[in-house]
């Protein structure tokens, strides 16, 4: 029903919360317990100021290359927080959020980013796939997910997120119409965010929407107000029922805007103008939704502030241990197959004889 | 002359192509408005226009596929390839398509493209980014593989691979794309595909290597400076097609020969070149032919690459290993 009155083709837009956090759309306000709400603020602003963080450690020579997701947290976190543990997260690159929302420590999402395979090894009940840095092969790997899942018989949904600039790429298509061919429980989450790198949304694809690219797979699409966490838990939440009921695969354009650098080696001043940065400022999303509660009466500045100096504190002790953390020579190897070959065990010999002579 | 770095080079190489010859266009992920992400291309949108350099979608098999289309139809596509690693998704346009295509039309098409890319490791880079995928192209039919060393070389092989008539695959080191500069000419020139360079001669063993090992087999050199072993150092410049004349005639003088490359062990150019070396100067063989490559594991993230990186200490190590072996 919801998708139905969300038609792509018709342009409108699924919102509850407009850019100040007023409510626009009574009847789709979702009915979540305070305690849900809250949880929900606290994964965007984790995911906000561990963000924040990764990018100033880069700045300092004490992080690597890192993907920033300034911007971006309510259409993870909405999403990620409709879903059940067993379901399955298969992220791009640019999913601190979502991944932190579905189980993913900060010290695993930090490891990776410092450079540390270990970082992409999750606990054991944690559904999350690691992290996918080419593009668009994420979505072959959640239709295949979800094509197990409903070989299985179980009632799991696969969720992804891709880029706009990766709807360009042939996987997005493939994924999609085998998805949809099999009424797969798989819902892909476009995160529009206007920039591929340096090329804008308009040069990423000529249709009118992301969303209504769902039609030409006969699967259902809407397009929902990316920055808005409930509008997105809402849609979320309808797309998983759909996915359950074996009603197959849904196509959500998430609109919102990469606030920060493509990575920490992009500097998006020479490509795009501070006006359109600025104008998309006012319609981040932590604004909206701290208005939203504390117009509720369950969050206050102050609230707020200590909150931001907990997280703060949590993530600078974190960073402290993955500073610390090192990869040895074995571990290089010891993953290529589950036993090592005479080969690798050969390399791997001569290599530490070599770090034994030169005593590192 | 000009001081120039392998990526200025690059440019200006382009440039003076892009210049005389209409039929060029330059595409890739970013190449047009910001001139790709490592500005190889910066500032030809603006001098020949969006028609003739521009911002394709990310789609790798678009960019090489659009590409060989483009070929077919008469103009001069240099395509880019953001990072070597993501050539994936593209690799059936250049293997099943780009290679061949002169062959399956007994020669009424082919493709005049060249594919550029920065590949290799040492740059502290993500997933993906670090891969020197050598063998995946030189073991193609149909394909050339190129790899300038410097500034002067990447002018010059550049020039060249544009000028080729066939598919040329332009590895670029991006690890020393901006690590020095040399005098190089302003005008054009040419270095011929497929002939190897004799950087410095010697007399106790040959080392062949390519793209950023030219370095740091010179500074191998400099530590092993008291041991008295002279190296005959080839920069292979062309991977393929090998220049077999140059590395047979170094190891039938020097008796010796060590390979080094990133590229993984197995299988990897190193197998070739040795196999070479066995075919055409066995007899003259002192010692046997070595080779230094990556260890066939993914190349680990940058916490763990210094492990995996071919530097100069290794490469001095197995020179003397070689030099030592008694028959």
């Amino acid at each position: 029903m919801l998708f139905s009155n969300y038609d792509p083709l018709k342009g409108k837009m699924l919102q509850v919360l407009d850019k100040d956090g007023k409510v626009v759309n009574k009847d789709l306000e979702p009915n979540l317990s305070n305690k849900v709400l809250l949880e929900m603020y606290r994964m965007m602003l984790l995911g906000r100021i561990a963000d924040l963080k990764a990018v100033q450690f880069q700045r300092q020579g004490r992080m690597l290359t890192f993907a920033p997701n300034k911007g971006q947290e309510a259409a993870q976190v909405g999403t990620m927080m409709a879903m059940k543990k067993t379901d399955r997260l298969v992220p791009a690159f640019r999913e601190l959020s979502a991944m932190l929302t579905h189980g993913v420590t900060l010290e695993q999402t930090y490891l990776y980013w410092f450079g540390n395979e270990r970082g992409s090894h999750f606990d054991e009940d944690v559904n999350v796939l690691p992290v996918n840095i080419t593009i668009g092969a994420q979505v072959n790997h959640a239709a295949g997910i979800a094509y197990a899942l409903k070989l299985q018989k179980k009632k799991d949904v696969v969720v992804t997120f891709i880029g706009e600039g990766g709807t360009s790429h042939g996987e997005f298509h493939e994924g999609l119409n085998f998805a949809g061919i099999f009424d797969l429980p798989v819902i892909v989450v476009i995160q529009n965010n206007q920039w591929a790198i340096s090329t804008p949304r308009a040069k990423a694809t000529k249709s009118e929407t992301l969303a209504q690219k769902a039609i030409a797979y006969g699967i259902a699409g809407i397009q929902v107000d990316g920055n808005d966490p409930l509008a997105m838990y809402v849609a979320a939440s309808e797309a998983a029922k759909r996915a359950r009921n074996g009603e197959g695969p849904t196509l959500i354009e998430a609109v919102t805007y990469r606030l920060g650098s493509h990575t920490t080696s992009d500097d998006p001043s020479i490509y795009r103008k501070e006006e359109e940065v600025a104008e998309w400022e006012t319609k981040e999303p932590l604004i909206r939704f701290k208005n939203y509660l504390i117009e509720k009466n369950i969050w206050s500045e102050a609230k707020d502030e200590k909150l931001s100096e907990e997280l703060n504190t949590f993530i600078l002790e974190t960073f402290k241990i993955v500073e610390k953390s090192t990869v040895s020579l074995a571990e290089i190897f010891d993953y290529t197959f589950e036993t090592r070959t005479p080969q690798l065990d050969e390399q791997y010999l001569e290599l530490k004889e070599f770090f034994e002579e030169e005593g590192i | 002359m000009t001081l120039m770095n392998i990526l200025e080079a690059i440019n200006k190489t382009i440039d003076q192509q892009m210049e005389k010859d209409e039929s060029i266009v330059v595409f890739g992920e970013d190449t047009g408005f910001v001139g790709g992400v490592f500005r190889a291309t910066a500032g030809l949108q603006k001098k020949y226009g969006v028609e003739r350099v521009f911002d394709m979608p990310i789609a790798e098999a678009a960019i090489i596929g659009s590409g060989i289309g483009m070929a077919v139809a008469g103009l001069k596509p240099i395509a880019e390839i953001q990072f070597s690693g993501f050539i994936l998704p593209g690799y059936n346009q250049v293997v099943a398509h780009a290679a061949r295509l002169r062959n399956r039309s007994r020669g009424k098409y082919h493709v005049p493209m060249v594919i550029r890319m920065p590949y290799g490791g040492g740059v502290k880079a993500l997933e993906h980014h670090s891969e020197s995928l050598d063998v995946l192209f030189g073991h193609i039919p149909g394909l050339k593989l190129v790899v300038p060393s410097t500034p002067y070389d990447a002018k010059g092989l550049l020039a060249s691979a544009i000028q080729d008539p066939d598919p040329v695959i332009f590895m670029e080191p991006k690890r020393i794309y901006r690590a020095f500069k040399q005098e190089v000419p302003e005008e054009e020139y040419y270095i011929p595909l497929g002939k190897a360079k004799v950087v410095n001669p010697g007399t106790d063993i040959t080392v062949v290597a390519w793209g950023p090992f030219i370095r740091e087999v010179q500074k191998a050199m400099k530590l092993l400076e008291n041991d008295h072993i002279s190296v005959e150092l080839i920069d292979l410049r062309t991977i393929s097609p090998i220049d077999e004349e140059t590395i047979v005639e170094s190891v039938k003088k020097t008796g010796r020969l060590l390979v080094v490359h990133e590229a993984y062990k197995s299988f990897g150019p190193g197998a070739e070149i040795i196999s070479l070396i066995n075919e055409k100067a066995f007899v003259y063989l002192q010692a046997p032919p070595a080779r230094l490559a990556g260890a066939d594991i993914t190349v680990p993230l940058p916490r763990g690459e210094h492990y995996f990186m071919i530097t100069d200490k290794k490469i001095a190590r197995e020179i003397k290993k070689i030099m030592k072996f008694i028959p």
